[in-house]
């Protein structure tokens, strides 16, 4: 099975599905000419033309906003936001627009519309550019919102995205852009709302999405250095969230560690934490843990800036407290 | 519409009970007044009349599950009908059980828990409050520290499996929480069956010592228990003490049985002769009521049997005016039920004197404590040949007996307990008082 990079996942899931339906068109800044600000949509432009591949003005409100008119009209937009910082300005287009016209049109108008861009925190990139922002949409009943790690994940899950006839907002990630995954030639979906066991385990499980799945897994590894097997939950799809694959393996194993690199309060985490405590709450030997990032704007100085966000020596540690190997 | 059958309060005094088999299966027909299952209860065991109709849908608590009062142990309704709605009811109830219980997948969604349906009154009127209606919480008694036990969720369901009591283990998790881990290494106590196993071995010699057991306080030892430490806290017992010689009695009762068919036991006329020296010292057969006293009218005798699984008293009531052979006939049958376990409350219950007899392990003295709602209890000890001065001043062997009788000085004083002691001896060794 060929190896590619995350973006080279994202790359074919859009050039396979506009070779299949004409209505699917992507639109955002530096998509055409510049192959993308990642180079995610190289060569869609040649390929398909200015027609289907729009370079958009800096305004983010402005394009979301033709985005989502199209999409009620009967197109199937992808939209590419450079990073999730700049989509705020977009987020009444998709919270008052794209969330709610299939429900208060009583389920005449469709919203068939891919958000997509790099979320979460970087490098060196300060507070304004290093946010970790799902929150915001997974909160909106009316979004779906999928989060992969891997670049088979992605290109599965982006495919049934653009096939959704609701809005989809995909969360990738700068970091994992170079990533390489194996990816298989011929043609897969994903589905959403299944969670993915990364690893294998019966002492703790660890659940997490998006890019700290790497370093949860190796975090899993250190721990079995030290004896302890940590079962990694990818959940993958966060709305909608897979609770079975949650519940099964919290059940197995009687502890939970929740790792999410946004902020701590009302966050994915913090409610995956609610329900397993809310669910599993006979199976549990120890509190559910939350490792997120701490509750402050992200800091310039680098050594600042990676002791706010999850560590491995943080995930370690939460371990050791719901195992109370400390 | 389906409805859930609780379990309903069989005894006065039970809170929780066992099903010992089910006499019905899902999918039979249930008219009202039909027996569905057997309970064990704190006391004995009992039917359990339905007073719902229709067909039995579900069975919720299985054979050897217990259920405390108010507990859904089935559903009842009509073939076919839908039972999720009632079903996640039942399962917001929790499972108060530890035995098995037919277990049903969790729904899938989160919902909020929903509320206990309100509960029909049950067909012997009694029903608990909240609180002992309750799924069980994870315990609450006091440590020897003072503070209230912490242990994990999972902690709390694991000692529930295993019959392990949580005031016992040390808690090695945060803040001295209960954890999984103190649980599996606990092994001071295995208890019956699915306890922890642990074998200690001994020292030099290696041999294997027999780990100790832990035997769970459930039912009737928990209100033999309870009732006991009352009595023996609140009423204050005193003790006297005589000696009978027995010739009379066994001569009557010999009598007795070669003039008719069938043997009468000599704790009928033990009850006979009590209940006469009742009758002439009423203020015996008294309740203490803190306000007042009570004097019984009937005299309502019980008498301690070892039934095996713990003592019970089966009560022979309005003994003043009954014959040894009547008061026989009633012993029999009563004795016969106690031992297996068929008694039912009313039968057991409210004593208002009672006899405990060790004669027959060679006991020859012993105290006993008063058995509530009485306020006395005689002890009788074994028959046993023994030298006696007789009244004309020679000395000869005869049975002699030795009877202890504890009072409650509330009710009793010392000189009324003496004055029904000594009228009880005189009747005993010259039954023909009866007459006068």
């Amino acid at each position: 099975m060929p190896e590619i990079q995350m973006r080279e996942a994202i790359r074919q899931a859009m050039d396979e599905e506009m070779e299949r339906d004409e209505n699917v068109f992507l639109l955002g800044e530096e998509v055409g000419q510049y192959n993308g600000a990642y180079k995610v949509s190289k060569g869609l432009l040649d390929k398909y033309g200015e027609r289907r591949v729009k370079d958009t003005p800096i305004a983010e409100l402005g394009f979301t906003g033709l985005a989502v008119g199209a999409a009620t009209v009967g197109l199937r937009p992808i939209v590419e936001w450079m990073t999730f910082n700049f989509a705020l300005l977009a987020l009444d287009q998709v919270v008052n627009n794209a969330a709610k016209m299939r429900h208060m049109s009583g389920g005449q108008m469709k919203v068939p519309i891919v958000f997509r861009g790099a979320n979460g925190p970087a490098e060196y990139l300060s507070s304004q550019h290093s946010q970790a922002l799902q929150s915001y949409f997974v909160h909106v009943p009316g979004l779906k919102v999928i989060a992969p790690s891997t670049p088979y994940d992605a290109k599965g899950l982006l495919k049934t995205a653009i096939r959704d006839d609701n809005p989809v907002v995909m969360m990738e990630s700068e970091m994992t852009y170079g990533l390489t995954g194996e990816v298989p030639e011929e043609e897969y979906l994903i589905p959403f709302g299944k969670a993915d066991i990364k690893r294998k385990g019966k002492d703790v499980t660890l659940i997490s999405y998006s890019k700290p799945v790497h370093m949860v897994l190796r975090a899993a590894e250190r721990l079995a250095e030290m004896g302890i097997e940590a079962e990694v939950v990818d959940l993958r799809s966060l709305r909608p969230l897979d609770e079975e694959t949650i519940y099964a393996s919290v059940r197995k194993t009687n502890r939970a560690v929740i790792v999410d690199e946004s902020w701590p309060m009302a966050s994915v985490g913090s409610h995956v934490a609610w329900l397993v405590s809310r669910n599993c709450f006979d199976d549990l030997d120890a509190p559910v843990e939350l490792v997120s990032s701490e509750d402050v704007p992200m800091p310039y100085n680098h050594t600042l800036e990676l002791a706010v966000q999850p560590t491995v020596e943080k995930i370690v540690d939460a371990v050791k407290r719901v195992t109370y190997k400390e | 519409m389906a409805e859930k059958v609780p379990m309903t309060a069989l005894s006065p005094t039970m809170e929780e009970g066992t099903i010992i088999s089910w006499n019905k299966k899902e999918g039979d027909t249930v008219a009202a007044g039909d027996v569905l299952c057997e309970v064990e209860t704190d006391k004995t065991s009992v039917e359990y009349e339905s007073s719902q109709e229709g067909t039995l849908l579900r069975i919720i608590v299985g054979v050897d599950g217990s259920a405390s009062v108010g507990q859904t142990i089935a559903i009842i309704g009509e073939k076919d009908e839908d039972l999720s709605g009632i079903l996640s009811e039942v399962e917001a109830e929790g499972s108060a059980s530890a035995g098995p219980v037919k277990e049903e997948p969790a729904p899938s969604a989160p919902e909020a828990p929903a509320s206990p349906a309100p509960r029909e009154s049950s067909e012997s009127g009694e029903t608990k409050n909240e609180e002992t209606k309750a799924a069980p919480l994870p315990p609450k008694e006091d440590s020897p520290g003072g503070s209230r036990i912490k242990a994990s969720p999972l902690a709390v369901k694991l000692a529930a499996e295993r019959n392990i009591n949580l005031s016992l283990v040390k808690g090695t998790g945060t803040g001295g929480r209960i954890i999984q881990r103190d649980i599996e290494e606990f092994r001071g106590v295995p208890g019956g069956a699915g306890a922890v196993g642990g074998t200690v071995t001994g020292g030099a010699g290696g041999s294997a010592v027999p780990a100790d057991q832990e035997i769970p306080v459930t039912g009737k030892r928990a209100v033999i228990a309870k009732r006991l430490s009352e009595s023996m806290y609140t009423a204050p017992h005193y003790y006297l003490t005589t000696s009978v010689v027995m010739e009379k009695v066994v001569e009557a009762r010999k009598l007795l049985n070669e003039s008719a068919s069938g043997k009468v036991s000599l704790n009928a006329f033990f009850i006979r002769f009590v209940a006469e020296a009742i009758k002439r010292h009423p203020g015996i057969n008294a309740t203490w009521r803190g306000e007042t006293i009570l004097q019984h009218g009937s005299i309502d005798i019980g008498l301690a049997v070892d039934a095996g699984n713990g003592l019970i008293t089966p009560v022979v009531r309005n003994c003043g005016n009954r014959g040894v052979r009547d008061i026989e006939t009633d012993l029999v049958d009563l004795i016969e039920k106690a031992r297996t376990g068929k008694l039912k409350p009313e039968e057991y219950s409210d004593a208002t004197f009672t006899i405990s007899n060790l004669g027959s392990f060679g006991v020859e003295e012993f105290t006993a404590i008063i058995n509530p709602p009485g306020s006395a209890i005689l002890a009788l000890g074994a028959g046993k040949p023994t030298p006696v001065v007789r009244g004309d001043g020679s000395i000869g062997a005869a049975t002699v007996m030795k009877m202890t009788l504890s009072c409650d000085h509330r009710v009793i004083d010392g000189a009324a307990g003496g004055r029904f002691l000594r009228e009880l001896q005189l009747l005993m060794e010259e039954p023909a008082r009866l007459l006068f």
